[in-house]
């Protein structure tokens, strides 16, 4: 009986998870365009529904009616499997964060995470990092140079950027004793938002997330003006629409662990603070817009010089400086 | 007067920001200075504030095209049009043929006769879209003030010819009260105070 209950009850959040997140997907298309556009003094969509917002669904249409061209010369099977690979990751990777406080619902106790497994933390990131593949395999297989550029970049931003995450995340880790996101949450109940004792960790880590989602300072997989799209250069319809899906699920992702581990997460739990988790996600989620509209881009090579001759020595010394203050 | 009246360039006061490139840093210490000055100091953070302030002060630009548009000065030269006299409203041309004969393109056709007035008849007036530059000697030329251009840009048709044949350049006879007359050429743009600015040289 109880396995019976928690079977259907993990599948029906699976369910809603998934309906969510592909949902909001296409929703942070509308929301990206419209607060692009009001920074640059436009309006944005406007003309398909009450201010364009059924302009997802146009959006929709059109990805699922286009013609779905595989080039000739590409390697078919991994042509057409890639951009299966980023949104799958980005929702399994989703299965381990909570998406909000546990609430009565239904007379029973929800608790709004799928997986609440003791290795959290390493789980997202390593599914996150899987995600890689699919860019990478989607310039290999297009049998296209950009595509290929593209996929390269995909391979030394991944080598780059993997070790900020891991280290930068490396000293929180090391003061809460833990990598359950839930125990990360508690433990700034009692000892305050970690933002406060590790800015540098938080810095760190909130510029290799960038990395990793391929948001604008660092998103020289599409780099448009010098790789055409990049690794989806030979993407139509609605296997280049899940790559899209899979881009801004990982954006949730990162802004929901950046609020979990350094912003004191959802706290004590109750409903107030779980409104203002969401809201304080919100606030990451329009930081990666805002950053979009002020910031340029940086070339391959600033990239691999700021990883691994500033950012990584800032997270070693970050350990190292944690490890001692742990110890003594 | 000497030349020096005229190479000093009387701009008055105007908002010009010189710029000041440093030199590229060369050592890697430089290089590093430089990017701690960039990210840390203010550089990145002045351009984050840039936009956002454009987001709250929210002064948008947009102008929704198809339901507003932007007027357009009276030398604006778009497709052609033929007038008629306001009070009788009989036709303008007289049928003098100078606009054909201006015609650069070489694209104004008529045909004329002599009515049983004896007055000269306009029969057939055509401009050929595809050679016309829009150059405006046809509606300078014209004595009568009949052919002018209009300023109607928004085209659609499966056929240039249907813009460009008498019946549709002529001004119908049902709207002869909303006929707009033709300002002339040379004629200012409605808001041409608000556009006028000083000349920086003095001439």
């Amino acid at each position: 009986m109880e396995l019976e209950v928690f079977i259907i009850q993990t599948l029906v959040k699976i369910l809603v998870v998934l309906l969510i997140f592909s949902a909001l997907a296409g929703f942070t298309t509308y929301l990206e365009r419209k607060v692009l556009a009001f920074m640059q003094r436009r309006l944005g969509p406007m003309t398909v529904g009450p201010f364009g917002l059924l302009q997802v669904l146009a959006d929709g249409i059109k990805l699922f009616t286009k013609e779905d061209i595989v080039p000739t010369n590409s390697i078919k099977p991994i042509f057409k499997i890639a951009p299966v690979i980023l949104p799958a990751t980005a929702f399994v990777a989703i299965a381990s964060v909570p998406l909000f406080p546990e609430f009565e619902a239904f007379g029973t106790t929800i608790h709004p995470i799928i997986v609440d497994s003791n290795v959290g933390v390493l789980y997202v990131l390593g599914i996150m990092a899987i995600g890689m593949f699919s860019p990478l395999l989607a310039g290999l297989s297009s049998g296209n140079k950009w595509s290929l550029l593209g996929g390269a970049r995909t391979a030394i931003q991944l080598l780059s950027f993997e070790v900020v995450t891991g280290l930068s995340i490396l000293a929180p880790l090391m003061l809460v004793g833990s990598l359950n996101l839930i125990d990360i949450n508690d433990y700034q109940i009692d000892n305050g938002w970690l933002v406060l004792t590790q800015p540098v960790a938080f810095v760190l880590f909130l510029i290799a997330g960038y990395a990793e989602t391929n948001r604008t300072p660092f998103d020289l997989l599409e780099h448009e003006a010098e790789v055409v799209s990049g690794y989806a250069t030979e993407y139509s319809g609605m296997r280049w629409g899940l790559f899209f899906i899979g881009e801004y699920v990982n954006m949730y992702i990162v802004a929901f662990l950046t609020v979990l581990i350094f912003f004191g997460g959802f706290g004590e739990g109750t409903l107030t603070d779980g409104f203002c988790y969401l809201g304080k996600v919100l606030f990451f989620i329009f930081l990666f817009l805002w950053t979009r509209a002020a910031w340029p881009h940086v070339r391959p090579d600033q990239l691999m010089w700021l990883t691994w001759k500033v950012l990584m020595p800032l997270a070693v010394i970050n350990v190292v400086i944690t490890g001692l203050v742990v110890m003594f | 007067m000497s030349l020096d009246a005229f190479k000093n360039r009387n701009i008055g006061s105007q908002n010009y920001v010189p710029v000041n490139i440093e030199n590229y840093p060369t050592s890697g210490w430089d290089k590093f200075k430089q990017v701690v000055k960039r990210g840390v100091g203010k550089e990145l953070f002045v351009g984050l504030w840039v936009v956002l302030r454009e987001m709250l002060k929210f002064k948008i630009h947009t102008v929704q095209y198809p339901s507003e548009v932007l007027p357009i000065g009276p030398r604006y030269r778009a497709v052609h049009k033929l007038l008629r006299l306001l009070e009788s409203g009989n036709e303008r041309c007289i049928g003098c043929g100078l606009c054909e004969k201006i015609c650069v393109a070489d694209c104004i056709r008529m045909d004329t006769r002599v009515d049983e007035n004896s007055r000269k008849e306009v029969v057939e007036y055509s401009i050929n879209l595809g050679r016309c530059i829009f150059c405006g000697y046809c509606a300078e030329v014209c004595p009568e003030l009949a052919i002018v251009h209009g300023s109607r840009y928004e085209n659609v048709s499966e056929q240039r010819a249907h813009f460009v044949l008498k019946d549709d350049m002529l001004t119908p006879i049902d709207f002869l009260k909303q006929q707009k007359e033709f300002s002339g050429f040379g004629a200012l743009s409605p808001n041409a105070d608000q556009l006028v600015k000083k000349t920086p040289l003095a001439y």
